[in-house]
């Protein structure tokens, strides 16, 4: 009998009686989920931007140190920033390494944790764009946000075949003395712009 | 026989460190509180994942097999392996078919338990373990000493030190800072060469055949973005049915593990990089048995977030090391003596059965009363001494028959007083080692009520 | 008038008589016809909590015969009392009487509070009390509110003895951490055991406590005997003796 039988066999013949599965329990709700996202990403080192436009993005961006000392820039925004890497060119995503910035599209915010949802077909080409670029920038919509991870998933739209995360701020690590270092492996910062009225 | 209690002692003999360390691990637990407090629905939270996890486990093998359907179809490819040499095998099947010999690993309990890094390095394979952390203690070849913290028994000064003479920081730096950067540059040399990243799978969702890492640094994002050959390994209990269930899960795990209210990746695999593959290795390795097991199964329901360990106030002051196994702590105190009683029966005792893990517990696994209960395996196993079973029924003896329990305490309560310290404080007492035995009163409460109605 | 029961705990009987006197005080005050029937011993735990429950199980027995003919058992100690509701069910379930006699088997604070319903504790005492809010009875009994759950904070003790003219309520660092007793955990792991009471002490040392209450008098043996040993000038009291110089309504 093969493993995979023997194992499921064993499983089967082992089981407590059925147990059924329960209701969602209803997720906090906030009356000003921007205030909340914005507290809750920045509280996770990343830096939140409020913008009414994208023109305004692109000034604000012309400001942001880690933009303007970035020389390898992707973009995925349309009309967001001056890009010089052309993600679809790209073959093989050891040659993203050295990339100083990306400026992604987050679909939605979760205000109660500051994580912004990020479908693989946002990524481009090559998906490792997100973690292995020096510095991130992430544009969201204002109008994109919801309370809670029930409604965060509620709204995710499994590509399948695919890809698709939530990221929350820069990477991070407190492995050393429980130090918390901002920059571990993935990007160093991540500065957030929510864009609209 | 791991000796908890001997290695607990000689951690503790170095009193300073224990407080520190002691001090960290609180510090966790408090974050936790906060960021629980902050959810008002919090208890509802950890009521739905515990019912979410018990439904998942009374139809484990449908969800299972849902769970491949689903993957197959994202073009990922499923391996089934009863034990932890399986296991092993098929992940060295996987690089050895390819003539891959650079692995990147990011965080997985599993791939400990079956031993997976000697495994493949005496098959030439270089295995690098790309979590701070775990990195950190690869680099001292030791295993980790928590589950979500593998490094929190070290002080920077000691990392520090290791970094200078592998990875050649400057001697005497210890800002960790510095020390990051250096870890940094150093995994990303690892990262770009290497031809397979393993992974492990933080919840598997049968509903869209797909697989969640969480991670705050992003190395497994690295790891796995990078070469073309992704390799997730769960245990056979990591499923969970839908998508909305995760929707539980990741309000509860980051907040329950260190303090955040989510780790800054949260990623979802549903299939392979353009050109790559993607395979997950579903393994066993007792945890059927387990399931059968009336009393512990609910310990299959762990999502190894590690608070059961950052609450223990045992644990705090023994460090991971004392329990000898991969998984420490509470939780750690159950899944050993359950895969071998014998090696590891001292685990259940090194517990005070305070309660307060199970209070923590995302997911509520009753750790303490598991505790209590394994105590009496241990004892039907006759795998406690024979010196503390006939201890206890001697004891017990006495107890049940009141004038026997009367006598033997008018004795000890005349001859204690009487005996010279040098006897009453010597070795065998183990209480008198650091605390004065109780002032033996000359009447009893049953004296005292006697003289009072007569 | 129903009939109460008192349970002495063995290590009550035999070396802190006084918390037994203290208790008997507290509920006669309250007008309780209240019964010690001498046939009683130990709930058992000291076997049990060694997995010994085959050499626990005639103490079960015989607890349920001793205690089955009363209202209500009250005993000052929250582990006797976790014992006999949360652990008996394994020795004696189904037989007759069982039933009744867990679910009015109290711990004195909860019985006060919730079957006596004391609304108000006339007396005075006059210190800077430390509560030492022991595992059993707060995790097991919930006793409290513990501070790793999330419900509404409440606490039944603090209730009790807060109302103590005089009395000062300090507020420690960790207010519910275990003080290592933990019962034969005390001698097994005695390294670990005496670092856990130290850390509690010096907890109640830095918040300026000069005595130390409980609701279980194992927990404070424990604490006491490390304090004697370090000659600290802290004292131990059970709440019931606390509470026996005060009027309970």
């Amino acid at each position: 009998m093969s493993s995979r039988d023997t194992i499921l066999n064993a499983l089967r013949r082992n089981a407590p009686p059925l147990s059924p599965a329960p209701r969602m329990p209803e997720g906090i709700t906030y009356p000003d989920p921007e205030k909340q996202f914005a507290a809750a990403f920045t509280s996770v080192g990343g830096e939140f931007v409020r913008v009414p436009d994208y023109a305004t993005l692109n000034v604000e961006l012309d400001k942001l140190p880690y933009y303007t000392n970035a020389h390898r820039i992707v973009s995925l925004v349309e009309g967001v920033g001056t890009p010089n890497v052309a993600l679809d060119s790209i073959q093989d995503p050891h040659a993203l390494e050295g990339v100083d910035l990306a400026i992604i599209p987050g679909e939605f915010g979760v205000a109660e944790n500051g994580a912004v949802w990020i479908p693989g077909s946002a990524l481009g080409s090559q998906r490792a764009v997100y973690v292995i670029s020096e510095h991130l920038v992430l544009v969201v919509a204002a109008d994109r946000l919801v309370s809670n991870m029930h409604q965060a998933y509620e709204r995710v739209k499994i590509e399948r075949p695919g890809f698709g995360l939530f990221i929350s701020g820069p990477s991070k690590t407190a492995d050393i003395e429980q130090a918390l270092v901002i920059g571990a492996h993935g990007p160093r910062s991540c500065t957030l712009y929510m864009v609209g009225p | 026989m791991t000796d908890h209690a001997a290695k607990a002692a000689a951690f503790v003999a170095d009193e300073p460190r224990t407080h520190w360390h002691d001090q960290a691990l609180w510090f966790v637990r408090l974050k936790r509180d906060r960021q629980a407090a902050s959810i008002p629905e919090w208890e509802a939270l950890r009521t739905a994942a515990a019912s979410i996890k018990a439904h998942t486990l009374s139809r484990l093998a449908d969800y299972l097999e849902e769970f491949e359907r689903n993957a197959q179809a994202n073009g990922i490819k499923v391996h089934w392996a009863r034990d932890g040499a399986e296991h092993n095998e098929i992940v060295y099947r996987i690089l050895s078919e390819r003539g891959a010999t650079r692995l990147v690993k990011s965080k997985s309990m599993l791939t400990e338990e079956c031993h997976l890094n000697p495994y493949l390095e005496a098959r030439g394979i270089e295995v690098t373990d790309s979590d701070l952390g775990e990195r950190i203690v690869q680099l001292r070849h030791e295993p980790p000493s928590h589950i979500v913290l593998p490094a929190i028994h070290l002080k920077k000064e000691d990392i520090g030190d290791l970094f200078h003479e592998k990875l050649g920081t400057e001697a005497g730096a210890s800002d960790p800072k510095y020390l990051t950067e250096a870890a940094r540059r150093h995994l990303r040399e690892r990262f770009m060469a290497a031809e397979v990243g393993l992974t492990g799978v933080n919840f598997a969702i049968a509903e869209t055949g797909g697989v969640v890492v969480c991670t705050n640094e992003g190395n497994a994002d690295m790891g796995t973005g990078l070469p073309p050959v992704h390799i997730a390994c769960m245990g056979v209990e990591k499923i969970i049915p839908r998508l909305e269930d995760l929707g539980v899960f990741t309000r509860l795990l980051a907040r329950s593990a260190t303090g955040q209210p989510v780790t800054t990746y949260t990623s979802h695999f549903h299939g392979p990089v353009r050109g790559g593959e993607m395979h997950v290795v579903i393994v066993d390795n007792g945890r059927s048995a387990i399931l059968g097991n009336e009393v512990f199964r609910r310990s299959l329901s762990c999502i190894r977030c590690g608070a059961c360990m950052n609450t223990c106030p045992v644990f705090r002051r023994s460090g991971g090391y004392s329990y000898g196994y991969t998984v420490p702590g509470p939780i750690g105190s159950i899944l050993a003596p359950l895969r071998e009683p014998e090696k590891y029966g001292t685990l259940p005792f090194a517990s005070s059965l305070c309660g307060s893990c199970s209070d923590v517990c995302p997911v509520k696994i009753d750790l303490h009363h598991e505790l209590y209960e394994f105590r009496q395996e241990l004892v039907r196993k006759k795998v406690v001494p024979w010196s503390k079973r006939f201890g206890m029924a001697v004891l017990g003896f006495i107890l049940a028959r009141p004038w026997l329990y009367r006598l033997a305490g008018k004795l000890a309560r005349w001859i204690v007083p009487r005996l010279p310290r040098s006897l009453t404080y010597a070795r065998y007492n183990a209480w008198g080692r650091q605390r004065e035995l109780p002032a033996m009163p000359r009447e009893s409460f049953r004296d005292l009520i006697r003289k009072e109605s007569a | 008038m129903p009939k109460v029961g008192l349970f002495v705990p063995c290590y009550i009987d035999q070396l802190y008589p006084q918390v037994g006197i203290a208790t008997l005080r507290v509920l006669r005050q309250l007008g309780l016809d209240v019964d010690y029937p001498e046939e009683q011993t130990c709930c058992g735990q000291p076997m049990a909590n060694s997995g010994c429950a085959e050499d626990a199980r005639p103490l079960a027995e015989r607890f349920l015969n001793v205690f089955g003919r009363y209202d209500y058992v009250v005993a000052p100690s929250g582990s006797c009392v976790s014992m006999v509701r949360n652990h008996y069910a394994q020795w004696l379930k189904g037989k007759p009487g069982f039933d009744r006699l867990r679910v009015n088997t109290f711990e004195l604070c909860e019985y006060l509070v919730e079957i006596a319903h004391v609304a108000s504790v006339d007396g005075d005492f006059p210190r800077r009390v430390g509560l030492l809010m022991s595992c059993h009875g707060l995790r097991e009994l919930r006793l409290a509110r513990s501070s790793e759950r999330m419900d509404a904070p409440f606490n039944k003790v603090r209730q009790l003895l807060a109302q103590l003219r005089g009395i000062e309520l300090v507020e420690v660092t960790r207010p519910d951490e275990c003080c290592g007793f933990g019962g034969t955990f005390a001698v097994n792991e005695e390294a670990v055991s005496c670092m856990m009471g130290r850390d509690r002490i010096a907890d109640f040392e830095s918040a300026k406590a000069e005595v130390i209450a409980g609701y279980d008098m194992s927990c404070l043996m424990h604490l006491d005997g490390l304090i004697r040993r370090a000659r600290k000038p802290l004292k131990v009291l059970h709440v019931a003796e606390i509470l026996q110089g005060a009027k309970l309504a």
